[in-house]
């Protein structure tokens, strides 16, 4: 999978900040942004974003990867479940994957996804890490 | 509408097929579904598949497969919707007889994915996900599925081996299908030791990157007799949709989309889940086979896995599945993947299985899976004979 440049740039909102949206008419928290809320289905704008903070729904720890993340395994996807009640699906940073447990609470970093080559472009984006580890880690 | 009924079916060997191209893959299983058929022309040929153009670099499947296979007046395109691309195509093609516009229709699902290194074909089907919110995060299509495997685990306290007897099943049966990937029997020790893909998901809980094709021909039931001295009726095929993205379905482990297909197929054909003889589920992995299960309402919400422990889905079993092999061992060639479950199927209705014949088996009922569960098409078959 080859990641392209645009997306990059078009997803910012999403990949830097999680720029959600909340229906003004039911009132449900979206991410990412849909534009059709799916609980009411009714057209909904209104950017919201979210805290970055969650839970941990699910995880798995890749040792097999695909193409283009090859040289990152092992690392360790997730299921998030963030706090305003959507799920989100991320890698975990900062964590050894025998810590990893459902359950546990977590908060959005930014940080590197994938490089390409030398002369490729860099992808950043949300990774989560346990909030415990978390202060002054940076 | 008129019923809708199989009068031919053609398969090859699923197996890494170095020597011959897509375009022969076609070849080899149209014709042999339309020699079965003992028909020489169809009104349409539909095409399932998910990966030619990512993997062979190979558009417009329904075009070039009309032009090598001689069908000069047959219209034909491909329909794709990932793994259930070969059902998807079953379902277009039923429609065109059902609706009385087309009387003859070839359908066609085909996969070539071994052109390819591992590498390569893991991220073309991580396509089956969501690009921009999943696979941009480094997951693979065994990832979503290992994700799911954790958090049933989870949920109601079983551990990985507690799944083996899928794996075991469907390689017992297998073993005894010419057609087949592997066609030899595992023990619940070459499961526990296989090496370990994404957590919890291991080798033998996963269907192997092949390459295969297979195909059917459909004609109007009240026609069928007259064409064919074993036809098959087809007596429901039915589509269920969940979000694309694993993290958006409110209840992941539910299988929502087999659960809305599964009843509507039971609603159309008028039975009830005991009635069916067989169950050809979608067993990519094992825990899609458990969640599979409870979807399709043989097992309560948790309760799949106690199916396999119990033995209940071998060929005596209570819920006979993955009756030639499965996904996991005839193997998973993906777009293909739905129309082999459909050949299999016509085989055990027709007495033609074997060794592997379920005595007396009068209705069966296929279900194909698209991505983690997005698309799930089901279609239940009747013996005509």
């Amino acid at each position: 999978m080859t990641t392209k440049v645009a997306d990059d740039w078009r997803l910012r909102g999403q990949r830097y900040r999680l720029e959600g949206e909340r229906c003004e008419h039911c009132g449900e928290m979206i991410f990412p942004p849909r534009d059709i809320c799916p609980a009411c289905k009714k057209p909904t704008k209104t950017t919201h974003t979210l805290s970055g903070r969650g839970e941990v729904y699910t995880y798995s720890t890749v040792l097999s990867a695909p193409q283009g993340f090859e040289v990152y395994a092992p690392y360790t996807v997730a299921i998030i479940k963030l706090e305003e009640g959507p799920m989100i699906t991320a890698q975990l940073t900062d964590v050894a994957s025998a810590d990893i447990e459902i359950g546990m609470p977590v908060e959005m970093v930014t940080r590197r996804i994938r490089t390409q080559g030398d002369d490729g472009p860099i992808t950043y984006g949300y990774k989560f890490r346990p909030v415990f580890l978390g202060q002054g880690a940076e | 509408m008129r019923d809708v009924a199989i009068i031919g079916t053609g398969e090859i060997p699923v197996d890494e097929h170095w020597t011959t191209g897509i375009r022969h893959l076609m070849l080899e299983a149209g014709l042999s579904a339309m020699r079965d058929a003992n028909i020489e022309s169809v009104d349409a040929l539909y095409v399932g598949n998910m990966l030619s153009g990512e993997i062979v670099g190979q558009s417009h499947l329904g075009a070039l497969a009309v032009d090598f296979m001689g069908l000069d007046n047959a219209e034909a395109f491909k329909v794709e919707a990932a793994c259930a691309s070969g059902s998807a195509a079953l379902r277009v093609g039923t429609m065109a007889v059902a609706s009385g516009l087309l009387d003859l229709v070839l359908v066609l699902g085909v996969e070539k994915m071994t052109d390819t290194s591992g590498q390569e074909t893991s991220a073309a089907l991580a396509g089956a996900a969501d690009a921009e919110y999943e696979v941009s995060q480094g997951i693979s299509f065994v990832a979503l599925n290992a994700l799911l495997m954790q958090r049933y685990m989870y949920d109601y306290g079983w551990k990985r081996e507690d799944f083996a007897n899928f794996a075991i099943t469907a390689h017992a049966n297998g073993a005894n299908n010419p057609f087949a990937m592997f066609q030899r029997p595992i023990s619940a020790e070459m499961y526990a030791r296989s090496p370990i893909i994404a957590t919890p998901v291991g080798l033998m809980d996963a269907s192997p990157i092949c390459d295969g094709a297979a195909a059917v021909v459909l004609a109007p039931a009240e026609f069928a007799r007259a064409l064919s001295p074993a036809p098959v009726k087809i007596k429901a095929s039915a589509v269920g949709m969940a979000p694309l993205a694993v993290h958006d379905r409110k209840d992941p482990l539910a299988l929502e989309a087999a659960r809305i297909s599964s009843r509507k197929a039971y609603a159309q054909a008028g039975i009830k889940p005991e009635d069916l003889d067989f169950f050809e589920l979608h067993d990519a992995f094992t825990i899609m086979a458990a969640l599979s299960l409870e979807a399709a309402g043989f097992a309560e919400r948790g309760k799949g896995v106690q199916l396999a422990l119990d033995n209940e889905i071998s060929l005596k079993g209570r819920v006979p599945m993955a009756t030639m092999g499965g996904l996991k061992a005839r193997g998973h060639p993906v777009g293909a993947t739905g129309i082999y479950q459909v050949v299999e199927a016509v085989m055990q209705l027709r007495g033609l299985a074997g060794a592997n014949q379920i005595p007396g088996a009068r209705l069966g009922m296929t279900q194909n899976i698209g991505g983690s569960g997005a698309t799930v098409i089901t279609h239940i078959f009747e013996a005509m004979s």
